[in-house]
């Protein structure tokens, strides 16, 4: 389905408020035709009929009536056409998120950065014009000129012909713009947004253009980039507004037309003054809102874009985590070990194939640690048991029920995940801890923060817990996010503990509070940590070595050092140099 | 008013353009006046049965105006949009301009390409200021002037009556809506804010709003402030079908009125009865040009916020600024910190603390410390890209704030973690550090960086942020740059902290060749091969805790030694 199909059929689930615009456009359009009428009499009174003013309140009277409910009937049109355009606004926002939600974090992650935010805010928003004025317009295009000719035709049927053959004209040099024209505007649109994009570019890259002492003389670029742009776009232009003069051309020439030709009858007395008057006001009216459709296209074509971003996320093909119907029991969980069945799992974007046929088994209650070269398929296997992912086959179950078996929520609420590097939330401190666990009372939080060493941290804060950690978490680094996420482990005390141990922070200090802080949540949980401290290997219970998707050995640290050549090398590397 | 008159002045440069843009778009409107005009004059004329010669100047002008309407508003088309884009070039080059010496200190806090990217949409919105705010209530108040005299030549009355319902329909109403609409566009701001947050908070951190339970109550806050911006944008669109309706009332209640006014003129005779239906379509067709002005009344507030947020981050004052006869650099690169302090805005903690050392022309230095202990921002001061809280940094003696900040950034080769690729070719970002190089010169560079093979590919583009590029390809790019510019005194900040273990030997042994003779300065949180290095300074918390070389400080047996002892599994088997 194209495009405009796809927002067309939008409007098809929300009809009544479009039909109500469409109904109150026809109407008013009749009021307009009644207005002209009653105008004509009016004048054709004064000017032919020489009737004084006091004559022809009649007239006045019918006028003001009309013009009153044209008033009232145009408002309703348009305020019903934006009723209408809010509905799918906001249905289309609440299935974007929702699919998003549903989705997962993979999909969430594998969306260029920002772009999801960027649709979901200003995407939908940017379909405003096509829904509130385009489609209105396309009908009122179609619906005034056929009442017009209906008023006219038996009045002047030589008037209601140029009217009749003029007419098509517009459509015709229309669908010239939607071809020709339209791929030109299509073209404006992309040298317009490169353009912006190339001066977003040198702001963003302004340091680097520092560095190089070029930020000055980066002055003539961005002047001769606007420059070209602006003969490019020019050129396009020329040839864009040539179908629009044509447009407004075939408006005035077929009003001059019209005035000339029942002039002329005028004077051979075949018309009647007043009916002159009454096709010559409605003349106007009759290729106004061709014309305006053009203008109302325009205004959509951004619309037109941000639409494609949309059914993007929404028509994404790919698996999704499959939602089960029972709540796993919280008690049998802590005793019963978490089994790998032969998964395999291949990202739908890239075609990687990340876990093939992988086999496992990680014990309750204990830990285990997960290690193997970058791209081995450690995150997309802690991806599964938080249920961000499910296989494409095999299965991963907790005794003897598949995870797919329970609600992804209710196995969520049994794990607690601390990332590589956690998000924090644009909230308070304390906000960003108590997210996990919303009854925990004001003691279970403070114990939450002493165990994972953020009481210095709180110290060092102008509004201690209170205080606002910014956009992304802006405020605190990196080592100091992940104690958050402690926190959060802590304050949730869930039976099992998804960890991914911390590489980038060499603080000595540091690293070793937050190694002691990992050992007291791990304790009597069923633990997965993907491991890069030969420390935190040597003391698992368990250690399961992962390469190109699968396990490649597993074992204690002794059965390992004893059996496995590539462990033992591993290891060595690990002592002699650290990365 | 302020912001209003600022806007302005940026763009009277393009005054001419403007008033020739306005003049032909009243150009455009009265003819539309005048094709209604004729028309109605030539029907109401032949109405009165006189000779077809009688009609034939009505003919013509019918024709005439028909044709120079759309003519004339396919001129002003044109003038206008070439006037825009002007407009838009040059805003953009004076923000670019007023940014730059503002930069990087000034724009900390827009970090977020979010930001930088409301900063270019409120300049793209001003680039409408001329044909949005300030043309239409220019054409109008001409076509307004033009229906003055008009109406005059028949009843002085009539054209004060159409003057009173002009100014109500494109004064009063804009007014009447700006009113009812009143805290509308601020209020969709904020919820604009607030979804913002909420939704990068959603993308980002869809994985912990899961974990912990609190997608559905995530879920339910934005649609809330969903709901709330669109009860507001609900306000707004009433209120312009409001205006667009009371607009059309007032048109045909001119009518009405200037009616009353002529019809007893004409019934005493004094003035003939073609004038009805001349002044009746020449008063309709002049309110095309009154209702384009309520919007414009709504352009002029968004543009006001606009223009309101540019200046505030214009406003700044720059952290650095260059000396007016600054000294030329010396042949002697001998680095000096003199008891240097600096604590960036907003923070509690100094980033350096009384630091003080001496970095000899021609020495190969390494930085270590963990992340947050000050080494970046040392390289930040010497790039005088902040200026020192305290103390002074020299070069050969002279205190670096005597120098201009280009000459001396000339003489340094910066490699950073985060150097910025441009969306542009493979070799406009290498020509960036020496815009003149040659083949040569930038073939040596590719393979001192490690990736000869990108010689054929000089012409690929590399995406946006160099996406198209992998991370340890990008970041060779940055490092090819540094070999290329060839600069005296070389920085790498975590140069190759994101490449293999191979190819950061092979680098850095490249990097041992180029910067014989030149001052070296490595900063670095991993402890590899640190015995090529003349001195190490760790630093902790701001301040220097060891200095030495590799050997004396692995026999001081403190942090450092500490540091290279922490065991790891390696990534790589």
């Amino acid at each position: 389905m194209n495009r405009d199909q796809r927002l067309f059929g939008l409007i098809g689930e929300c009809r009544t408020p479009f039909i109500l615009s469409f109904v109150s456009g026809t109407l008013a359009g009749i009021m307009m035709i009644g207005q002209a009428y009653c105008l004509s009499t009016l004048i054709n009174g004064a000017f032919i009929l020489h009737q004084p003013f006091s004559a022809l309140r009649l007239q006045v009277a019918l006028f003001a009536l009309f013009s009153l409910l044209r008033m009232l009937l145009s408002w309703a049109g348009h305020t019903e056409a934006n009723r209408g355009t809010l509905h799918i606004r906001k249905k289309l926002f609440l299935q974007i998120t929702n699919t998003i939600a549903r989705r997962g974090p993979l999909f969430a992650r594998s969306m260029q950065s920002g772009k999801l935010s960027l649709t979901m805010q200003k995407g939908v928003g940017a379909l405003d014009a096509y829904f509130s004025q385009f489609i209105p317009q396309l009908y009122l295009a179609i619906a005034i000129p056929v009442l017009i000719l209906i008023a006219v035709f038996p009045i002047d049927p030589i008037s209601g012909l140029i009217l009749l053959l003029t007419a098509p004209l517009i459509p015709l040099f229309m669908a010239l713009i939607g071809k020709r024209a339209g791929a030109l505007t299509d073209r404006q649109w992309e040298s317009l947004s490169r353009m912006s994009g190339y001066f977003l570019d040198m702001l963003q890259g302004i340091t680097t253009l520092k560095i190089f002492a070029r930020s000055r003389s980066q002055h003539s670029a961005i002047e001769e980039a606007g420059e070209n742009f602006r003969v490019a776009t020019m050129k396009v232009l020329k040839i864009a507004f040539l179908s629009s003069l044509t447009l407004e051309l075939v408006g005035t020439i077929g009003t001059a037309l019209i005035a000339v030709g029942i002039g002329v009858r005028l004077l051979s007395g075949s018309i009647a003054f007043q009916a002159a008057l009454f096709v010559l006001i409605l003349t106007p009216d009759f290729y106004l809102p061709l014309r305006q459709l053009g203008l109302k296209f325009h205004a959509s074509m951004e619309g037109a874009s941000a639409a494609k971003d949309i059914f993007a996320i929404l028509e994404a093909e790919g698996p999704e985590p499959r939602n089960g119907s029972r709540s796993p029991d919280r008690e049998s969980v802590k005793s019963l070990p978490i089994t790998f069945g032969k998964v395999s799992y291949t990202y739908p974007e890239s075609g990687v194939l990340a876990m093939n046929s992988a086999s496992c088994c990680i014990p309750a209650g204990k830990t285990t640690a997960i290690i193997g070269p970058s791209g081995s398929g450690k995150s997309t296997l802690v991806s599964m048991i938080l249920r961000f992912a499910d296989p494409d086959s095999g299965t991963i179950s907790i005794g003897h029920d598949p995870l797919e078996s329970f609600t992804i929520e209710g196995w969520q609420q049994l794990i607690s995940w601390v990332p590589q590097h956690p998000f924090l939330f644009n909230e308070t401190l304390g906000e960003n801890i108590m997210m996990a666990n919303r009854e925990a009372s004001a003691e279970q939080l403070q114990q939450a923060v002493n165990l994972s060493g953020l009481d210095s941290v709180i110290g060092g804060l102008p509004q201690g817990l209170d205080t606002p950690i910014g956009e992304e978490g802006a405020r605190l680094s990196g080592g100091e996010a992940q104690r958050v996420a402690l926190a959060r482990a802590f304050i949730k005390n869930s039976p099992i503990l998804v960890l991914d141990e911390p590489t980038s922070h060499t603080d000595p200090e540091l690293e070793a509070s937050l190694s002691a802080s990992m050992k007291t949540l791990m304790q009597h949980r069923t633990t997965i940590i993907i491991a890069h401290r030969l420390e935190t290997v040597q003391s698992a219970a368990q250690i399961i070595m992962l390469q190109d998707g699968t396990v490649m050995h597993s074992g204690t640290h002794e059965e390992m050092l004893r059996m496995n050549p590539f462990y033992q090398k591993a290891l060595a590397a690990g002592e002699k140099e650290p990365s | 008013m302020k912001t209003f008159l600022r806007l302005t002045s940026l763009v009277r440069p393009w005054f001419w353009w403007m008033a020739l843009a306005a003049l032909t778009a009243f150009a455009a409107t009265g003819s539309g006046i005048g094709l209604l005009l004729t028309a109605a004059w030539l029907i109401a004329k032949a109405a009165l049965q006189p000779p077809l010669a009688a009609l034939q100047i009505g003919i013509v002008g019918v024709r005439f105006f028909g044709i120079a309407r759309g003519v004339l508003r396919y001129t002003e088309r044109l003038i206008s949009h070439n006037t825009t884009f002007k407009i838009l070039a040059s805003l953009r080059l004076w923000f670019y301009d007023a940014v730059e010496p503002l930069a990087p200190a000034r724009l900390m806090q827009f970090k977020s390409a979010d930001l930088l990217q409301r900063i270019v949409d409120d300049i793209g919105s001003l680039e409408n200021i001329y044909t949005r705010v300030l043309a239409p209530p220019v054409t109008a108040i001409l076509t307004s002037i033009l229906m003055w005299f008009l109406l005059g030549f028949w009843s002085q009355e009539a054209a004060l009556l159409l003057l009173l319902f002009h100014l109500l329909a494109g004064i009063g109403i804009p007014a009447l809506s700006a009113f009812l609409s009143r805290g509308n566009s601020s209020g969709i701001l904020q919820e604009q804010a607030l979804q913002q947050v909420l939704a990068v908070d959603f993308a980002m951190g869809l994985g912990e709003l899961q974990l912990s339970g609190n997608l559905q109550s995530h879920l339910e806050r934005l649609e809330a402030a969903e709901t709330e911006k669109l009860r507001l944008e609900r306000k707004n669109a009433l209120s312009d079908g409001m205006h667009e309706a009371l607009t059309g009332l007032l048109m045909n209640a001119a009518v009405i009125a200037v009616l009353s006014a002529v019809m007893p003129l004409v019934e005493s005779g004094q003035t003939s009865g073609i004038a009805l239906s001349i002044v009746t379509l020449a008063v309709m067709a002049s309110f095309e040009a009154i209702l384009p002005l309520p919007a414009s009344a709504r352009h002029l507030e968004a543009d006001i916020h606009a223009g309101e947020r540019l200046f505030e981050i214009l406003d700044a004052t720059p952290e650095v600024t260059a000396p007016l006869s600054p000294l030329t650099i010396p042949t002697d690169l001998t680095l000096e910190a003199r008891n240097i302090s600096f604590t960036y805005p907003g923070s509690f903690r100094k980033a350096l603390d009384q630091v003080s050392i001496t970095i000899p022309h021609g020495s190969h230095t390494a930085i270590v410390g963990p992340s947050g202990s000050g080494k970046s921002t040392l390289t930040s001061l010497l790039m005088r890209f902040w200026n020192c809280s305290e103390g002074e940094l020299c070069l050969g003696g002279h205190n670096i704030n005597l120098f201009d900040p280009e000459e001396l950034r000339r003489h340094i080769s910066l490699v950073s973690q985060k150097t910025y690729i441009f969306a542009t070719t493979i070799r406009e970002n290498l020509l960036l550090a020496r815009p003149n190089a040659t083949e040569a010169e930038i073939s040596s560079a590719l393979e001192g960086a490690g990736i000869g093979h990108f010689k054929s590919r000089l012409n690929e583009f590399t995406g946006q942020h160099g996406m198209q590029l992998s991370g340890g390809e990008r970041q060779r790019i940055a490092i090819a740059r540094a070999i290329l510019q060839d600069a005296p005194i070389v920085i790498l900040d975590e140069a190759t902290a994101n490449l293999d273990p191979l190819t950061e030997e092979e680098i850095n042994r490249t990097m041992e060749q180029f910067t014989k003779g030149k001052t070296l300065i490595t900063l670095t949180h991993r402890l590899k091969a640190m015995e090529r290095f003349d001195t190490i300074l760790l630093f902790v918390k701001g301040s220097i805790a060891e200095q030495g070389t590799h050997r004396e400080l692995i026999n001081q047996n403190g942090v450092y030694s500490r540091m290279n002892g922490a065991g790891r599994i390696p990534k790589t088997s």
